[in-house]
């Protein structure tokens, strides 16, 4: 151990990390300019000559592909302000990369660092440490981060992200001994000091970069034995590849929900919430919309003309064309369709389209039927315009092949106009050059910066409050329908369940030891009648069943226990 | 009206009682615009420029497949041939157990051989048979399926086509039979074809076509289409040629398989058991980078359109085409996108048709279309030009103008007359050069051309070093070709030109008799040369090998030269006379504007969109799109202040695989308690405002509907990180 390091021990009493000491240690070592440092220096190193390589690399292949398609800053210019940050925007080098690996705590420092942003003088420190104030590590970052020159805005974004990836470097050690002491402990006021420490030390470490002759410093440091001796000059991305995925092991703290002192919110209550606060940016979210709203007519022409348009960017673009279906669509037959509605299906479009724009009685065996038929009539009576607005023609009911296939047989007909939105980042996956070639799209980006309020209003997309009321609501009155025997019975898998929701592999109570307990309290007397029990149960999805792996039958309950518990206690009180 | 409901996700709306009759395409096309009357002139131009573009298409894809569906018909008409005409020999006893199939190989884009087949498929109809079924593989999973398809169109085709007829004929088949599922085999098929054929042996089943009708055969042959081989699963197919290599006696099929790959995709589909009972013929279609370059010509090297791409815009398309889908059709539709573009952006573009018509719209301009001439940056340039007299007159006098404008369109027209046929006589000399110092396609000398002036740049000068290195005989094939173009094209300059090079060629033809006399003199310097070479030889020596080579080239340099070396040197230099005097870039000519369309961005993000991209810089860099100073940051980092979703993002971005939903409100909650303004360290660990929470909770579930996290059971109020980047 080196003196230093010792000495660090000794300052830092209180350092929870060895990580984190060790940091440190370099940091001072380098100012001091005395002996050479081991491990960490090599991560430093290691990030400085990767960047390199890798940068070119990217924006070399990516300046090829980009002369030919001509797209060069030019491009951009052409269409001169007006929020087209289309080839301002992030390149694919950054935004399609392989994980990387990331400590546990990183996001606490990420918020509190936003939190010192400009214009806010707000010191996220507890009083006794009084140089971590605001002002002298915005000078620190200010120089840290790079100008960045407008026309090449990607190759530069790539740079000025060299700070976080150099913490994230550094961090690699911290995240090992973290995960030997096996997950981090949920002692808050211990994780702040952890937190100030560490703003110290990458302060310390930041000047530390600044004031090294930083390339020739690094070549020299290389040059010396390292502790884990890598080959060759590239262990860059494929190792940080590897590095990340190592381990399967999750490093995030066990803080659990519950530990919120405010209750859940339901729907209602999150609805209500929302809803009188205007957002921040009002003004300029709504001038960006007027924008789009100057395309309307051209829209128009250019369904006329045979071509399909599809609006993309962030923001929920449900609003807009709604207005556009209002200020253009009402003389025409139209259909909306709300793609991310949970239950919509194709069999549900194709009827509406079938009964009530062609006003046909009648019934299909097969949805393929019904398409030749809409096909066949529209055909027919090229005078019948139709319009069909989708909003989220990539939601997940509409992501099936069939159905995406069906669609653009219908978009590929002359008279069916089809407007169609997206929002999720994978969406073009959708397509096949087969399909696209049916809907013919013309893209526009219309990014219009309001809250997805309705597309995420349904239950199973709210992932935080997943209260589970529908749920719970639904099991009650499905078993209040029942005869007692069967609640009894219910009971019983329910209690089952919870005892064992501990147990990890738990996939069920087999039917024999269901049929042996139900027997022991009298609920049924003999295998049929539980059979037919059970039958009733699953008709109304409350139970599903499961072949395990030695052919016996199990039985769950697909709620989850904090719903299920919510119910044996409603149970129990009345 | 509503458009939301729990319970519906499906709304339709129809005009009550027509009160509002729904406007046409011209009107969209005007509205917005302040002059419709010029509005609605260039949508009319719009559209007829574009139909006679489609017109074109057209006629160059006809043409194209011409060949390979000729071949095919022959072949089909033989095949059919030799099934009625059965000779009782061995060998053609043999060669009838199979059944004729061809292979058609049409490249990778599928979307694009929709028109190919479609055409095959009427050809066939119109001279051949009526009896053609083409099935595709997503509709036949398994064998029922196929053979329910096959049967269903043979039998349906000819019910839809003849249905009075058929009613009569085969009343048993009729309406219900699509429907019938209950024979379908190809037995049923062989009955069914039996009546058909004997029913009406000599009457055409196709009405309108009763003059062909005497060039069916008495049996027409079945043809199946297979549309895309290589997405059939093999089995089905296997079981299908199996069975119907057993009716091949009662039935005259014909195979077609369409092949997007390789014809070994037989081969490795169909086990040798099977494709032995194909008589398999190979038809190559062209491949779809010629097929480009056709349109190419035929649309955009000639005077006959008057609209034109800017460098950029070809450089846009030819990419997609070429880094995207090969896909001639998605290069049409961009074709279509920019006229439709250009017409509705550039209101000049009244001036963008045919020379006389131009001419009298230059004369109907009105006041603010001339003042718009007089922004045209080229028509800046010219001005600047002028000498002040005629400065001033072009920028009070509107009637000046005009006439100008005129004058410049007729010259407008002259240069493309004459730049067409000048790229192509480039283009032929420098197509043969080694490693194609200006680009093996003309699409690539035509973007040189377009984007500078082509004499200036280094390939040029390396492409003329080229050709002054040319031997006589392809200098002369070359010069030929050039001397072909040149007269054919209409320019009077031109065909003068034409004239020249004709001289030069005869002269060149005349040198080989000027050549034997040359021999005589060339002879004794040969001598001395073939006595250096030998000592040479003799000595190994390789200093002495050195300085033999250096004198050698003393010698050559200072060698006379010959007849033919002068007159190559004097046609490169004419070659070069009249790049320079005809290659100019068209951005060195007034009013190019009017006819070019160059917003290369426009396109690019209609057709090549990323929209994963935006989304990320929507979220990474939100002053991208508002433009608020609270907003703008240098850095990358954003502010505290910036969207909720932004900050939600950024946050979750430092994370790893799983992300912990506590941690991440306490951070937001951070973030969000110093953008209000208040003391972020006042929150004690567990006490979250209510509506921060809100918030938050919406956040999140919105970063999952883009897909950027999903909820995960692997630890609880975890979510898991979906994508990686956009730091």
């Amino acid at each position: 151990m080196s003196p230093a390091k010792r000495a660090a021990e000794v300052s830092g009493l209180y350092v929870r990390f060895v990580g984190d000491a060790e940091v440190l240690e370099h940091i001072v070592e380098r100012r001091e300019g005395a002996k050479v440092p081991k491990g960490s220096v090599q991560k430093l190193l290691a990030l400085k000559e990767d960047q390199g390589p890798q940068e070119c690399e990217g924006s070399v292949g990516e300046q090829d592909y980009l002369d030919a398609l001509g797209t060069g800053a030019t491009a951009g210019e052409e269409d001169g302000g007006g929020g087209g940050g289309g080839s301002s925007g992030p390149g694919g080098s950054a935004v399609f990369t392989f994980q990387t690996a990331k400590r546990s705590h990183k996001m606490a420092q990420m918020a509190s660092e936003m939190a010192r942003a400009p214009g806010r003088t707000v010191t996220f420190c507890s009083p006794g440490s009084p140089e971590a104030a605001g002002s002298p590590s915005r000078g620190s970052r200010g120089a840290a981060g790079e100008t960045r020159t407008p026309p090449k805005g990607r190759k530069v974004r790539f740079v000025s992200s060299t700070p976080h990836r150099l913490r994230k470097r550094l961090a690699a050690p911290n995240l090992r001994s973290e995960s030997d002491s096996d997950l981090s402990p949920s002692h808050s006021e211990d994780e702040e000091d952890d937190d100030e420490e560490e703003r110290e030390e990458k302060e310390e470490l930041r000047e530390a970069e600044l004031t090294t002759p930083s390339k020739v410093a690094a070549a020299a440091l290389y040059r010396t034995p390292a502790k884990k001796p890598k080959k060759g000059l590239e262990p860059s991305l494929v190792e940080e590849y590897f590095t990340a995925h190592a381990s399967s092991k999750v490093t995030t703290s066990d803080r659990t929900l519950q530990k919120l002192q405010t209750p859940k919110l339901d729907q209602e209550t999150l609805a209500r919430l929302l809803d009188g606060k205007p957002s921040s940016y009002a003004d300029e979210i709504n001038q960006l919309n007027k924008e789009h709203e100057k395309f309307f007519s051209k829209w128009m022409l250019q369904l006329q003309l045979g071509f399909n348009v599809l609006l993309y960017g962030l923001g929920s673009k449900k609003p807009l064309l709604e207005r556009f279906r209002t200020s253009r669509l009402l003389g025409v037959t139209h259909l909306v369709v709300n793609g991310f509605f949970p239950s919509i299906t194709l069999k549900s479009i194709l009827n509406s389209i079938t009964v009530e724009v062609l006003e046909h009685q009648g019934s299909f065996r097969s949805p393929v039927e019904q398409m030749d038929f809409i096909m066949k009539s529209l055909r027919q009576d090229p005078s019948l315009q139709v319009y069909l607005v989708i909003h989220n023609i990539d939601g997940p009911m509409l992501r099936s092949e069939k159905t995406q296939q069906a669609l653009g047989q219908l978009a590929s007909l002359t008279n069916v106009h089809v407007l169609a939105s997206i929002d999720h980042i994978n969406a073009p996956l959708v397509w096949d050059q087969a399909k696209l070639s049916l809907f013919n799209w013309l893209w526009y980006e219309t990014t219009t910066y309001l809250p997805y309020a309705e597309e995420t209003s349904y239950e199973n997309s709210l992932l935080v409050q997943q209260s589970g009321a529908l749920a719970l609501s639904s099991l009650t009155h499905v078993l209040r329908s029942l005869t007692p025997n069967a609640r009894g019975i219910f009971r019983l898998l329910a209690e089952f369940q919870l005892e064992s929701r501990d147990n990890p592999s738990y996939s069920g109570l087999s039917f024999q030891e269901f049929y042996q307990r139900c027997r022991e309290a009298f609920l049924v007397n003999s295998d049929v009648t539980l059979r037919t029990q059970l039958t009733e149960f699953r008709d109304h999805k409350l139970i599903r069943t499961k072949k395990g792996a030695d052919s016996v039958e199990y039985l769950l309950i697909p709620v989850d226990p904090a719903t299920l518990t919510d119910f044996l206690e409603k149970e129990d009180a009345q | 009206m509503a458009t939301s409901s729990v319970s519906k996700g499906c709304f339709v709306f129809k005009p009550t009682a027509k009160k509002k009759r729904i406007s046409g395409a011209e009107d969209f096309f005007v509205d917005g615009s302040e002059d419709v009357e010029n509005g609605k002139l260039r949508f009319r131009l719009c559209q007829s420029t574009w139909d006679e573009m489609k017109e074109e298409i057209e006629q160059v894809q006809e043409d194209l497949n011409k060949k390979m569906l000729d071949g095919l018909l022959e072949f089909v008409k033989k095949s059919a041939a030799s099934f009625w005409c059965r000779d009782d020999d061995w060998m053609s006893r043999m060669r009838a157990s199979e059944i004729p199939t061809a292979a058609l190989v049409l490249g990778v884009n599928m979307p694009d051989h929709t028109i190919t087949f479609e055409s095959m498929t009427e050809l066939l109809h119109d001279s051949l048979t009526p009896f053609v079924a083409s099935v595709q593989a997503k509709e036949c999973t398994a064998m029922k399926q196929l053979m329910q398809k096959v049967l269903q169109r043979l039998m349906g085709t000819n019910v839809m086509v003849d249905e009075d007829e058929a009613e009569a004929d085969l009343g048993f088949h009729t309406r219900d039979c699509p429907q019938k599922r209950v024979n379908c085999s190809l037995s049923a098929l062989c009955d069914w074809y039996q009546s058909a054929t004997k029913k009406s042996p000599v009457k055409s089943p196709r009405k309108r076509l009763s003059s062909s009708q005497s060039e069916f055969l008495q049996s027409p042959p079945v043809v199946v289409i297979f549309r895309d081989l290589e997405a059939f699963s093999p089995q089905v197919l296997q079981d299908f040629i199996l069975v119907c290599s057993q009716y091949v006696h009662q039935l005259p099929l014909v195979f077609i398989f369409g092949i997007a790959t390789s014809p070994s995709t037989i081969q490795r589909m169909l086990p040798h058991s099977v494709s032995s009972l194909l008589c398999i013929e190979l038809f190559q279609s062209l491949s779809c980078t010629q097929h480009l370059a056709t349109i190419i010509d035929k649309l955009f090297l000639t005077s006959k359109f008057h609209f034109k791409f800017s460098a950029k815009v070809l450089q846009v398309l030819v990419g997609i085409f070429l880094y995207h889908d090969f896909s001639v059709c998605n290069f049409i539709k961009g074709l279509q996108l920019s006229l439709l573009e250009h017409f509705h952006s550039q209101p000049l573009s009244v001036l963008c048709c045919h020379k006389q018509e131009a001419l009298v719209h230059a004369q109907q301009l009105n006041d603010r279309d001339v003042e718009r001439i007089q922004q045209l940056p080229s028509f800046m340039r010219y001005v600047e030009e002028q000498v002040p007299e005629e400065q001033v007159q072009l920028l009070t006098s509107s009637e000046h103008v005009k006439g100008v404008c005129q004058k410049l369109l007729k010259s407008l027209h002259k240069y493309h007359k004459n730049f067409y046929p000048a790229l192509r006589c480039l283009h032929v000399l420098t197509s043969i050069l080694p490693k194609y110092p200006l680009g093996k396609q003309i699409r690539e000398l035509y973007v040189l051309c377009l984007e500078k002036k082509v004499w200036e740049t280094q390939e040029y000068d390396s492409a003329m070093q080229l050709i002054r290195m040319l031997a006589k005989d392809e200098l002369v094939t070359c010069l030929q070709k050039c001397v072909e173009i040149l007269t054919f094209c209409k320019s009077k300059k031109l065909k003068k030109v034409g004239q020249q090079l004709q001289d030069i060629t005869a002269t060149c033809e005349k040198l080989d008799k000027l050549s034997d006399e040359g021999n005589l003199v060339d002879g004794e310097e040969g001598d001395r040369e073939n006595d250096s070479s030998g000592k040479g030889l003799q000595k190994t020596d390789l200093f002495h090998l050195q300085k033999t080579l250096l004198e050698m080239k003393e010698c050559r340099r200072t060698r006379r030269k010959t007849p033919y070396e002068i007159l190559r040197n004097a046609v490169v230099d004419y070659i070069d006379n009249l790049v320079k005097t005809h290659l100019y870039p068209p951005e060195s000519q007034p009013l190019y504007e009017v006819w070019y369309y160059s917003s290369s961005g426009t396109v690019r993000r209609h057709l090549n969109a990323t929209p994963r991209t935006s989304i990320q810089t929507a979220l990474s860099h939100p002053y991208c799109y508002l433009q608020n100073e609270a907003l703008k940051n240098d850095s990358g980092i954003i502010s505290s202040a910036a969207p909720d979703i932004c900050i939600i993002y950024k946050l979750h971005l430092e994370c790893g695989r799983l992300i912990n939903l506590y941690d991440w409100l306490e951070a937001y909650a951070t973030v969000a308690t110093a953008a209000e303004g208040k003391d972020p360290s006042a929150i004690e660990g567990g006490k979250v405002d209510e509506l921060k929470h809100a918030r938050f909770i919406r956040a999140v579930s919105e970063l999952e509907f883009l897909g950027f996290v999903k909820s995960t059971k692997q630890k609880t109020d975890h979510v898991a990180r979906l994508t990686w980047g956009g730091c």
